[in-house]
């Protein structure tokens, strides 16, 4: 008898909760659409990109010869959290090498990838085991900042050159590493750029920064900040792996927000956006490179619509060439920094072309690297920094990331 | 009153590192919303914990693997609207369709939370008892047991959380002290709610739940007079999979994205936290500490300003208390039958 009772009480807690729910559901769409929609702003997309004429391409003479050993290795993320970032890049570097090998019958480069997961506590192995790997003569990676700096100081002992495509954290250059180059602008590039971006194209009024814990999120939003100035409202710290972000949502609605710049990854900033938006929030989503991938739309869901991105990455889905061969190696568009993968790759393969096959000898081809690539010009200072990189904005249409040109300038 | 104590403790707070702060001011603004959160988290906690607090009473044993218990049950809910075409973005269903999935999928979690919670009972605990193993034999075996299945999941699912899935999209119901509750704090709240008397009811009222108490507090006389122990734990294994499951269906609603093979741990963890603050064994216990742990770590992190001081927060009340009482708030008394 009393079971029969839990049951029917059972049901009828579900039965009331539904209720709720469904009528909650039918007022919906006229209350979340009624607030203030006022300060969307529309900026189109953008077509097309300048390529520079004489870029370096991976096939170089296609008369290149090398000993079958030489091998190039990818470092990072190819699982985790934030595995797409990833598989974007190397993707990009699988593609030059192949063009590289099919050009070049007397040159085959092997191309080895290490999981570092994106995580910098997971790093130190896979890199060790590359810098010990006696045949792999240059890196690309690592694409992120925290496991950049976990991992910088084995590169410089073994005196190895490895280039990043999407570390953006400023301090990565101030160590004192020879060995470090960054293919891209750094988060002092990208916080001033995104701080104008905001204020000027998307006219945010009030502006609310979230960081996560990363060392990316800290520098990205510390620059942030710095360059918003007076339109900063309030901020506030997220951690890696964080999923319910109720209590920085409250704080962002008190503080009458109309714009988040959320500096971190997409594997916390989807949920983050789909929980803002799901608590009335109208104003605009902002995110960085780490929020930039596809992966934020399919888990954030329609609730994405709200977004823009910025990025110190060039639309490599512009570049005809670029992405035709992309689409066929990989199934997909070219993602985020795919087209860094692919430049930082050639950087290497074109040193290797011109018998730069050792460890020495191909570190300071990549000091003394002075040439066009197809997103780019690759110059480096000596700390490893580029002169003055661009940064592009991108906003979500339809359900798709489309660029909408170079910001902050 | 908490306006009146704090300011004489912030002098003594280093607050120059900017991950931490004191700020009062942000408590005083969020805290209505803070707490409505927070009971919502609680709610799901003291679900959660009722399954802890129903087998540790019996069996004298921590089931640690009853946060895989609870995520089977969110894997259930998962499935389910999965394959009724739920995703990230908000369905555009009319107002039954949703409620009729939505029981479905809480069915279908609470049939595989319960069933999960059967299969453990089965495997890991009944040939211990067999055996008459000793107490330490089955703590380990309850962590075992939660590794195994964790680690089914990761080897079957991947390290990846599963796609976000929206059950609906909270909207404004009514205004409390100028804060806004929705309709996912309101349902999430009055179901759990709901249920927790429920099973209140049923361990204080019924026969089954007689009989739960006098296993509770003494097996072997309880065996004499008649009980049939082992059913009585097979069944409290199945409460506890039912509540898990339905904790299940709101931590999803709550979290969508929430679903993944180490989901469960840190619930898990902080729903036993809170049977031990309530007092373990004491079904009222885990309803209060779930409750209060929720709202602790809601508080906590606006009061320090950032997310990552809600689980500690919760865990440094946790053990200031014990400190004060060693049994819990409550005390420890699913036995005697002031419960």
């Amino acid at each position: 008898m009393y079971r029969k009772k839990l049951v029917s009480a059972i049901a009828a807690a579900a039965a009331l909760g539904m209720l709720a729910t469904g009528c909650a559901n039918q007022s919906g769409p006229s209350t979340s659409e009624s607030s203030g929609a006022g300060n969307k702003v529309d900026i189109p997309a953008i077509s097309k990109v300048d390529v520079p004429s004489g870029a370096v391409l991976p096939k170089g003479d296609g008369k290149a010869t090398c000993p079958a050993t030489t091998t190039i290795a990818y470092a990072g993320a190819q699982t985790g959290p934030n595995a797409q970032l990833g598989i974007n890049i190397f993707n990009g570097i699988q593609l030059a090498i192949n063009q590289h090998n099919e050009a070049n019958p007397g040159c085959q480069v092997q191309f080895k990838k290490f999981d570092t997961e994106g995580d910098p506590n997971k790093a130190t192995g896979p890199v060790t085991q590359i810098v010990s790997e006696e045949d792999i003569v240059g890196v690309v990676g690592l694409p992120f900042s925290g496991e950049s700096k976990a991992t910088g100081n084995i590169f410089e002992q073994k005196g190895l050159v490895h280039i990043t495509p999407s570390a953006t954290n400023p301090g990565l250059t101030k160590n004192g590493w020879t060995t470090f180059y960054r293919a891209l602008g750094n988060d002092a590039v990208q916080g001033p750029a995104a701080a104008k971006f905001l204020t000027d194209k998307l006219q945010a009024k009030k502006v609310y920064l979230v960081q996560d814990d990363s060392d990316y999120g800290i520098g990205l939003g510390t620059q942030t900040s710095e360059a918003l100035g007076d339109a900063l409202v309030g901020s506030d710290k997220v951690v890696t792996g964080q999923k319910d972000f109720s209590a920085v949502i409250s704080k962002i609605m008190n503080a009458k927000a109309d714009t988040v710049y959320y500096a971190g990854y997409y594997a916390e900033g989807a949920p983050f956006d789909q929980q803002l938006v799901g608590k009335g929030f109208t104003g605009s989503f902002v995110g960085p490179d780490g929020v930039k991938d596809d992966q934020f739309i399919k888990q954030a869901g329609d609730a994405s619509s709200n977004s823009f991105f910025t990025c110190p990455c060039i639309p490599g889905e512009l570049i005809p060439d670029f992405a035709t061969e992309y689409k066929k190696i990989a199934n997909a568009e070219p993602g985020t920094y795919s087209i860094e993968g692919y430049d930082a790759a050639t950087v290497l393969l074109s040193g290797i072309d011109k018998g730069k096959q050792t460890r020495a000898d191909l570190l300071s081809w990549v000091k003394a690297y002075d040439a066009d690539g197809l997103s780019k010009h690759y110059k480096w200072d000596s700390t490893g920094e580029l002169a003055t990189p661009d940064v592009y904005g991108y906003k979500v249409e339809n359900g798709k990331i489309v660029p909408i040109g170079v910001i902050g300038k | 009153m908490i306006t009146a104590v704090i300011p004489s403790l912030i002098s003594t707070v280093r607050t120059d590192d900017t991950w931490i702060t004191f700020d009062v001011n942000s408590l005083a603004e969020n805290f209505w919303n803070s707490t409505f959160d927070g009971l919502t988290f609680g709610a799901i906690y003291a679900l959660v914990a009722l399954g802890y607090t129903l087998v540790y009473g019996v069996l004298n044993l921590i089931n640690f693997a009853h946060s895989e218990v609870f995520i089977v049950g969110c894997y259930g809910v998962f499935f389910t609207l999965s394959a009724l075409n739920f995703g990230p973005s908000a369905p555009r269903l009319a107002f039954w369709a949703i409620v009729g999935n939505l029981v479905l999928a809480l069915v279908v979690a609470i049939v595989a939370s319960a069933l999960m919670a059967v299969i453990v009972e089965r495997v890991a605990y009944k040939p211990l008892r067999k055996r008459k193993a000793p107490r330490l034999a089955f703590l380990i075996t309850a962590i075992g047991v939660s590794f195994a299945i964790q680690y089914t999941i990761y080897w079957w699912r991947g390290p990846s959380p599963e796609a976000a899935l929206t059950m609906f999209r909270p909207t404004p119901i009514f205004d409390v002290f100028g804060t806004i509750i929705d309709s996912q704090q309101l349902v999430i709240i009055v179901a759990a709610v709901i249920l927790m008397i429920a099973t209140d009811q049923f361990i204080r009222r019924s026969r089954t739940g007689r009989g739960i108490r006098a296993v509770a507090q003494d097996p072997d006389t309880a065996t004499l007079m008649g009980v049939n122990k082992e059913k009585i734990i097979i069944t409290t294994f199945i409460i506890g999979g039912i509540l898990a499951g339905a904790a299940a269906l709101f931590y999803v609603m709550k979290i969508p994205s929430g679903v993944q093979y180490s989901g469960g741990f840190i619930l898990g963890v902080k729903a036993f936290a809170a049977a031990v603050l309530g007092g373990i064994g004491n079904v009222r216990g885990a309803l209060l500490g779930g409750l209060l742990i929720g709202l602790i770590g809601n508080y906590g992190q606006v009061l320090l300003g950032s997310s990552q001081w809600t689980d500690v927060v919760a865990f440094l009340v946790l053990v200031l208390v014990l400190i004060v009482r060693p049994e819990g708030i409550l005390g420890s008394s699913l036995g005697k039958s002031k419960a």
